[in-house]
């Protein structure tokens, strides 16, 4: 990705950049911005996965092998911290700095200054994270959730986790009013809010959700770092706090943010299916309603991940319901991508193969979801190795096959050159065989009754521990795989036609040569 | 000849999917022992098959467009984009769908909320790592003991070969009679805890400082096994339940042993003194 300046030198006005270590420090272009964004996620990536390889790797026998209990815990919580904060939110925020100015005629994005900033706040909240291991008592052990009085026990790894969190909420709160600011001012002209490509109207949507729920994380972790330091009873029953109130105040923002890391991915997918399928998008306005709605519903949901937690009649029965209806516009959207598939003329590249397997993991995930919302079924379910299988449906098999997806994509006109087909293929193939193996016997793990986040387990669960470890070992070598693709793509990759995509019909393909030049839409152009 | 394969084999299909999710299965819940389990177990099979149903239509008409609507069979691409009626129609569909879902699962939810008049109550308390169990109401009123792993260290650190119920067995087990409304008070000590017992269709988190409340009642005697299900520390994975569910007369019976064991302790505590 980075090969993209080679030539664009002395292109465009002031082009006199510092280079080396120094461009990119100061960099405020936005290309800079986003590669530096999707290098630092897949890098936290290969540190999530890396934890998940030793959880696997303990889980793979019954009895404890590698990771003492306590070490186990802290692996499991930084893991799912890592994966969500570092690997895949930046990511999409990555995406949002190369494609939004790209796809509505923008130069860059409005605040590119603070985007630097935004950026550059990521490797510090990382190094608290991921240094936290080494702090007398470790990285904090209660779940990426983090709930008290559990999190109130932890040593420094607590701590420095609740700055790492304060910092990483900066960081998306200015991406978004970054990303939200472009949409709506920098247009080019002539393209209306309902004329936007679908993945600029889902980051839209998904910065306004960030806008909403950041700032109510950085508020309860700040409560429970007081709780912990300061003599503050928010959490403690003791001094009249209630430790449920923790759970009701971060799963407001929990469940938005489930949806900020999935709505991009809409994006993607709604841009790769009709390029691929070489026909327009079917029921675009629908899709618009159908996102705005899901961002809407999924800011009253939230009690459904505390349904044992103990809470009126009343309150089940409506959030079960609440929940229950996302079913309908993400039916909707799943309908309007099978619609938009059929009578097309359909072509197989890397990019529409993990659309397709997204979209048909996702409605698993989705199957599994509508199961869980139903409060008797998942009285049994909640906690249990079935709600880790349904996450990883949504998250693994959705966010990142999406994110796959949309780096095949964009990598033409990113870099100027094409990846492997043949080893991009197999990367899906691969990915998709291993990760079904790895995350599909955990549904049975969890109806059978085995709960999450225990190093050990009874024998009964020993066969699919064991397949699911093996999946999760193929799985995790997978992606070394596209590491080596982008990294031969962007040093020797064949050089890639202009118009790699014949269905593409966005104004990145449409207007601009490829690769992108550094500084692009100087002059807006004219959408009819 | 064809067709009556295909019946055959979708009639094989099915059957081999109907008895994959019989009771006592590893790839289902486990069998229900109460009203409430039982009522969980056959909503989650009626949703199996809707979720199937669906996924047949949804991705039969995708797979069929897949292999028909290719680049590489010429295939050239339509251009309609919308449609108006049929997303009425497919808004509409899945909301009959989610009503049909939960209806039966709105009466349940209420069933599983009433505590009212029990035959006996007993308090869960969580602690860091094991329970205490206090009966406050009924027969065995006044029992009252910890319940802890009785795994041996040995077998986790795989010195010794693992028993059947490996990481599920506990030194004291919560004893109840069969056919009794038991209601269970929930609270905790030192973090959160969660008192399961899938068998019995009953999960509630303890919470300290406050109290909650569930029920069951179970069907038939047996031992029936569960473990904490909120992340706890170090050894959450080392705090199972154990209820042991007793014909009326042996419970009497266990009662009056637990009564004079106590009475004993008592008198010997005294007489230290």
């Amino acid at each position: 990705m980075a090969a993209v300046h080679g030539d664009a030198h002395g292109h465009g006005h002031d082009d006199h950049h510092p280079s080396g270590i120094m461009r990119w420090i100061t960099t405020t272009n936005h290309k800079d911005i986003g590669t530096m964004y999707l290098w630092f996620s897949f890098a936290m990536f290969l540190v999530g996965g890396t934890l998940a390889m030793g959880i696997r790797a303990e889980l793979f026998q019954p009895g404890i092998q590698i990771l003492e209990p306590e070490l186990f815990n802290q692996f499991t919580t930084l893991h799912g911290l890592i994966m969500v904060f570092g690997a895949i939110m930046p990511a999409f925020v990555g995406f949002a700095n190369w494609q939004v100015p790209l796809m509505i005629g923008a130069p860059d994005m409005a605040f590119a200054r603070m985007n630097n900033w935004s950026f550059w706040l990521l490797p510090v909240a990382a190094t608290l994270l991921v240094g936290s291991f080494f702090v007398p008592g470790g990285a904090a052990a209660g779940g990426w959730t983090f709930y008290p009085p559990l999190s109130t026990q932890g040593g420094l790894g607590v701590d420095l986790m609740i700055f790492s969190v304060h910092i990483l909420g900066a960081s998306s709160i200015m991406g978004s009013i970054n990303i939200i600011t472009t949409i709506l001012n920098m247009r080019a002209p002539g393209m209306t809010l309902m004329k936007m490509p679908m993945f600029v109207w889902t980051w839209l949507i998904t910065a306004y959700l960030l806008v909403l729920v950041m700032p109510v994380l950085a508020g309860v972790v700040t409560m429970l770092l007081t709780d912990r330091h300061f003599g503050t009873s928010f959490f403690n029953a003791a001094g009249g706090g209630d430790p449920v109130m923790f759970q009701h105040i971060f799963w407001f923002f929990g469940h938005p943010e489930v949806y900020i890391m999935i709505l991009p991915s809409f994006g993607i997918v709604s841009e790769v299916i009709p390029t691929f399928s070489r026909k327009p998008l079917f029921g675009y306005s629908s899709m618009v309603y159908a996102t705005a709605s899901i961002a809407i519903l999924s800011c009253v949901v939230w009690a459904h991940h505390m349904f044992t937690a103990g809470m009126p009649t009343v309150g089940q029965l409506f959030f079960m319901y609440a929940t229950m209806l996302i079913a309908v516009p993400t039916g909707v959207k799943v309908f309007n991508w099978t619609a938009t598939m059929w009578r097309g003329s359909m072509s197989f590249e890397t990019p529409m193969l993990f659309s397709i397997g997204f979209i048909f993991l996702f409605v698993i995930g989705g199957f599994s979801g509508v199961i869980c919302a139903i409060v008797p079924i998942d009285i049994q379910v909640q906690d249990t190795y079935y709600v880790i299988a349904h996450f990883h449906y949504v998250l693994v098999s959705g966010s990142l096959f999406a994110l796959f997806a949309g780096a095949y994509y964009w990598i033409p006109k990113w870099t100027g050159r094409m990846y492997n087909e043949t080893l991009g293929k197999w990367h899906f193939w691969l990915s998709m065989f291993f990760f079904n193996l790895t995350f599909f016997v955990q549904h049975f793990l969890g109806l059978a009754g085995m709960p999450r986040r225990i190093p050990d387990y009874n024998l009964q669960f020993a066969d699919f521990n064991m397949i699911s470890s093996i999946g999760a070992f193929g799985f995790g070598l997978t992606q070394l795989l596209f590491l080596y693709i982008m990294i031969s793509t962007i040093r020797s990759g064949e050089k890639a036609p202009e118009k790699p995509w014949d269905g593409a019909t966005t104004l990145e393909w449409t207007h601009l040569p490829t690769p992108a030049p550094y500084h692009s839409f100087e002059k807006p152009p004219i959408v009819k | 000849m064809r067709s009556k394969s295909v019946v055959t084999w979708a009639g094989v299909f099915a059957l081999a999917l109907y008895s994959s999710m019989a009771v006592g299965s590893k790839y289902n819940l486990p069998e229900p022992q109460s009203v409430i389990a039982k009522d969980i177990y056959d909503q989650h099979i009626v949703l199996l098959w809707i979720c199937l149903v669906i996924f047949i239509g949804v991705f039969g008409v995708m797979f069929y467009s897949v292999l028909k609507h290719r680049k590489s069979l010429g295939y050239k691409a339509a251009n309609f984009h919308h449609s108006t009626a049929v997303e009425i129609v497919w808004t509409i569909i899945p909301c009959l769908i989610l009503v049909v879902m939960a209806w039966p699962a709105t009466k349940t939810v209420i069933a599983m909320k009433d505590t009212s008049s029990p035959d006996m109550t007993i308090k869960a308390t969580g602690y860091q790592w094991m329970w205490e169990y206090d009966y406050l109401q009924g027969e065995g009123e006044g029992i009252s003991f910890f319940s802890k792993l009785s795994t041996p260290r040995a077998q986790i650190e795989n010195k010794e070969p693992k028993g059947e119920n490996y990481l599920l067995e506990v030194d004291n087990r919560v004893v109840v009679p069969v056919g009794k409304k038991v209601r269970v008070i929930l609270t905790a000590n030192d973090v959160l805890h969660a008192w399961w017992v899938p068998a019995l269709g009953i999960k509630q988190d303890a919470i300290p400082g406050f109290i909650r409340d569930t029920w069951f009642t179970a069907d038939k005697p047996g031992i029936y096994r569960g473990q904490c299900a909120e992340l706890c520390g170090k050894d959450h994975g080392y705090m199972p339940i154990v209820v042991e569910v007793m014909e009326a007369d042996e419970y009497t019976k266990w009662v009056t042993a637990q009564m004079n064991a106590s009475a004993v302790k008592t008198s010997m505590h005294v007489e230290n003194k």
